[in-house]
């Protein structure tokens, strides 16, 4: 780490040709695909992971963060799957793997691709401003039902994660909500704390800026139980004081995977590669850390564990997009 | 005032030798990325992201920042030599700059370009040192109707203004419209004008349709009149800084007026670019010259690097204050707070008064580290005009259709660069003009997300762009830029019609 | 810059309004490729404006802007658009781009580049060989040691740099 960067290219070199020891090792640069726009959440669990592997020299080759944030990360997913066979390339996954096909009939499976590592599962939170009269979901779920025009609810993208849980929150109350996409997390966390939408639905971190500045405030967390993290957030509260929805009579719950997969066509030697050096990763002090600060929920998988997962997750998100007639026609 | 003893302590951290040797550094390394266009200033940073975290987080951000510095200087040298935008945001920088180079004022040029885009910078970094808080709650109040209407008024400063043939004018426009507009629209999700293609999926990016239409279109244009490049005979020495530097004094209102422009788009997250294209269509609007605008005016050079870095610059604002990054750059740079385990947000400025002074105080060392380094180069680069045709032009186009692939690691897009080169060479032939396409391809789309985010909002009612003072301050200011042209043809009629009344009166 | 004044010793060329008739029918096909598209998805209004609204009214005023440029066409004086020396020299510059872009798949950009480089400084002339192979070789391996080295931009690449280990 502490090498200049103009030398890394050379002694990196040195280094691939003076050890062919183990079964499989990469020859070249790893990229790593980012299907998102530049600091989002998903580049920045990227970004974090490229660094804990140069710290920790978990392989010899650099790692460069490559963002392919078109249509809905579809760019990303449709150069993974062109690149079927090369063991040099991953890409980072949320739920958008099963949600940017359905919703745009793009010809993409994630049964393509190669899974490595389920590295985290993100929550989701009902936010409002700090000034909002709403004190629990249920005061919210009552203004939804008299509110006219409806109340205006803020989040990234359309047909995607906010989108669903939006539209789980109308069917639970009979009420409409005016659900307003924005590009990104942060976007909507300021728009809501400028008072130009009621509530949104992000996530921990991309919230939690504001949080801490008195600007918007948790009402509850979609999920069954409460965050884990009890160190202070704010200055009297941490994320496991954040009571659940399902406690507050607004019974939804949603959580996506973070995930890292290969192209298809790799050897198991290749993808046992990859899941061993992710596996170090989960285990670095500094991935800790960085679970705790963006309050993901550390939920390590992979081999069969990884695919049953995703095996349930894609049939749950299918049954919820046409639920919501999210799917393209 | 314990905001200026904060600011004095900042300096000293700035100060520190190996500091001061990193913002060399940054410049430095940020002049060669922002002059290629494959690199732009998030690559560059990116990629010296991850070294930096052994690092203090204070070094390593003046590292980072001096690289966009550097990168922002950068931008203009192609813009002015070989009419190649190597940033978005310097596209505007090619319509005056481009031609006084041709005439052999290439330095004079690069010259305005930087001194320019050091006092934009400069504004910048004032405001936020002085006014932060203030301004960051001001930000808080644009919704998507302000948005709305911040891109009308800029589409209004900009459009409507020009004797050029009226319906080619639109038709630019509606083409750059509709480029915008192919690939994923981000309010309903689905996919828009894509006919099956995953190509088109992507969309249209806007620098590979501008190094297409300036960069390619300029190089057949130069071809077709006999294989050399115009405007060879630059003259190169260091007197030509000074004497630019002397004229400067006559254009303060054009450089006042581009400073509070880009300040306000840098705030008001419009972005640099917008803020370009605003400082370029207001100064050609009120210029005694105006009419000159286009055929190398230095003024021209001046409106749009001034506004583009004073927005670049507050920009940065709105990212410390807020935590929403106002550029692609100052996204990986927050990413970088972010490993350094700094949370960007209305609690930094309290929790973490080190950093954020010395990170303030770096701007203002930065940016002048870079202009005395980019003025240094003036001679180097103008000399590459030079160079043979021969040579030159083959890495000219080898550089471009690398910059092309690597926005989207595409080789469909080096296709996409070669057609819109050939369509540049024949839209300016047939004098359809070039900047309309540009400016809606640029802001058209993100105009259309929010003029349909605040009909959601509103249950579909038009009245919320007149629900408030700001947004129909904004909308009224837009609509009376649209018809300047008209309302002072009348009131000069008008004037006239008074006068020959008169003379007609006293004739009697 | 294209002055019909001009007429010293190349008269002949490309006329103007022809190529003004060309590219004002390409618009209007291209603006019934929209029209057709976005009121395929629906342009209409539905609580607020559908995706296809936008593009399809961008859409009508682009065709009536391109149908005026047509009828202008007419009754505009035609002078020429560019001469056939011209248009040689631009081929001499275009010829040579098209191959390079059309050799980047196959052969990478490096040896797509080195071989621009040769037809391009050949077809355009001036240059000595000696000097035109210098170049051919000098620039790509300064573009892969700026960029696939220093930057780790990863740029296109065909058999020969597999061959080389990368």
């Amino acid at each position: 780490m502490k090498m200049h960067w103009l030398a890394v290219p050379f002694v990196t070199a040195a280094l691939a040709s003076a050890a062919p020891a183990l079964a499989w090792e990469p020859t070249k640069p790893i990229e790593i695909v980012v299907p998102f726009s530049a600091g989002g959440a998903s580049d920045q669990m990227a970004r974090t992971i490229q660094g804990i592997i140069q710290k920790h020299q978990l392989t010899t080759q650099p790692i460069i963060v490559i963002n392919k944030p078109a249509a809905g990360g579809a760019e990303g997913m449709l150069d993974i799957q062109k690149s079927a066979g090369d063991p040099h390339k991953l890409i980072t996954t949320s739920s958008g793997i099963f949600m940017t096909p359905m919703a745009t009939k793009l010809p993409l499976n994630w049964t393509d691709y190669t899974p490595v590592a389920m590295m985290a599962q993100d929550s989701f939170v009902l936010w409002v401003n700090a000034k909002s009269p709403h004190k629990t979901a249920g005061d919210f779920m009552e203004a939804a039902k008299k509110a006219s025009p409806p109340l205006k609810i803020g989040g990234t993208s359309s047909k995607r994660e906010d989108n669903l849980i939006v539209f789980a929150m109308e069917k639970q109350i009979g009420a409409k909500f005016a659900y307003i996409p924005y590009t990104s997390g942060g976007q909507a966390s300021t728009q809501l704390s400028g008072g130009h939408v009621e509530a949104n639905t992000n996530n921990p971190a991309e919230d939690l800026a504001n949080w801490r500045g008195g600007a918007t405030r948790p009402i509850c967390v979609f999920a069954d139980q409460p965050m884990v993290y009890r160190d202070k957030v704010t200055e009297n509260a941490s994320w496991a004081d954040i009571p659940t929805c399902t406690s507050q009579g607004l019974n939804v719950s949603y959580q996506m995977l973070r995930g890292m997969f290969m192209p298809g066509k790799v050897t198991k030697d290749q993808q046992a590669f990859y899941v061993n050096m992710f596996k170090k990763v989960s285990e670095t002090q500094e991935w800790k850390d960085y679970l705790a600060r963006n309050a993901l929920v550390g939920d390590y998988r992979d081999g069969e564990a990884f695919v049953s997962f995703l095996k349930a997750d894609e049939e749950k998100h299918a049954r919820l997009m046409s639920e919501a007639g999210f799917m393209a026609k | 005032m314990d905001d200026f003893s904060s600011l004095l302590a900042g300096f000293q951290i700035a100060l520190s030798w190996h500091n001061i040797g990193f913002m060399a550094l940054g410049v430095i390394l940020g002049i060669v990325v922002g002059v290629l266009p494959g690199l732009g200033g998030p690559n560059g940073v990116a990629i010296l992201l991850p070294l930096t975290f052994g690092m203090d987080p204070t070094s390593a951000i003046i590292l980072l920042s001096s690289i966009y510095w550097g990168a922002l200087f950068g931008g203009a040298i192609t813009s002015i030599l070989f009419n190649i935008p190597g940033e978005a945001w310097s596209v505007a920088t090619t319509f005056d700059g481009y031609p006084m180079a041709i005439r052999g004022h290439a330095a004079e040029a690069l010259t305005a370009a930087f001194t320019a885009s050091f006092i934009g910078a400069l504004s910048g970094v004032v405001l936020i040192t002085f006014v932060a808080p203030l301004v960051a709650s001001f930000a808080l109040r644009f919704g998507p109707a302000e948005f709305f209407a911040v891109f009308l008024l800029t589409f209004c400063s900009f459009v409507g203004m020009g004797r050029d043939n009226r319906a080619k004018i639109i038709t630019s426009l509606c083409i750059g419209f509709l480029l915008a507009a192919v690939g994923l629209d981000s309010i309903s999700g689905d996919l828009r004008m894509t006919f099956g293609s995953t190509e088109l999926m992507r969309g249209f990016d806007f620098l590979v349709v501008v190094i297409g239409l300036f960069g390619i279109g300029e190089i057949l244009l130069t071809a077709e009149e006999g294989l050399v490049f115009k405007g060879k005979h630059a003259k190169i020495d260091l007197k030509v800084v000074l004497k630019t530097w002397a004229s400067l004094p006559r254009y303060w209102l054009t450089l006042v007026r581009s400073c509070v422009v880009g300040m306000w788009m840098g705030v008001t997250p419009g972005g640099a670019i917008a803020a370009s294209f605003m400082g370029y269509g207001l100064a050609k609007r009120f210029s005694k010259r105006g009419a000159h605008f286009g055929k190398g005016e230095i003024e021209g050079v001046l409106a749009p690097e001034t506004a583009a870095h004073a927005a670049g610059t507050s920009a940065l604002l709105p990212m410390l204050a807020l935590g929403i990054p106002g550029s692609a750059t100052a996204a990986v740079l927050l990413g970088g707070l972010l490993v350094w385990g700094l949370q960007p947000g209305p609690m930094l400025f309290v929790e973490q008064k080190d950093f954020v002074w010395g990170l303030i105080a770096s701007m203002y060392l930065g940016n002048l580290a870079g202009l005395i380094i980019v003025l240094a180069t003036v001679p180097l680069f103008a000399a590459v005009m030079r160079i043979p045709f021969s040579f030159v032009a083959p890495v000219i186009l080898i550089v471009c259709a690398i910059g092309a692939y690597t926005i989207s690691n595409s080789v469909f897009d080096i296709w996409v660069m070669l057609g819109f080169g050939i369509l540049g060479y024949i839209f300016k032939k047939l004098d359809y003009p070039l900047a309309p396409l540009v400016l809606a391809l640029v802001l058209g789309d993100r105009a259309e997300d929010a003029f349909r985010q605040a009909l959601l909002g509103s249950a579909g009612s038009l009245d919320v762009f007149w629900a408030n003072g700001l947004v129909s301050g904004l909308v009224i200011v837009a609509l009376v830029l649209l018809l300047w042209g008209p309302i002072t043809d009348a009131i000069a009629a008008l004037g006239r019609r008074n006068e020959s009344a008169k003379a007609a009166k006293a004739a009697e | 810059m294209s002055q019909p004044t001009n007429t010293t010793d190349e008269p002949r060329g490309l006329p103007r309004r022809s190529v003004e008739i060309l590219v004002a029918l390409t618009l209007i096909a291209l603006a019934g490729v929209v029209l057709y598209d976005s009121h395929g998805r629906g342009a209409g209004w539905d609580g607020g404006p559908q995706n296809g609204f936008f593009p399809a009214r961008v859409g009508w005023i682009f065709l009536a802007a391109a149908v005026f440029v047509l009828w202008q066409s007419f009754r505009t004086e035609s002078g020429i658009f560019v001469t056939y020396g011209q248009l040689g020299q631009v081929a001499r510059v275009l010829g040579p781009l098209v191959l390079f872009v059309a050799l980047i798949g196959p052969l990478g950009l490096y040896v797509a580049a080195a071989i621009f480089i040769v037809a391009f400084m050949g077809v355009v002339g001036g240059s000595r060989w000696w000097s035109i192979l210098l170049t051919a070789v000098i620039v790509p391996i300064a573009c892969f040691w700026i960029f696939e080295l220093q930057f780790r931009v990863p740029l296109p690449k065909g058999p020969l740099e597999a061959a080389l280990g990368y």
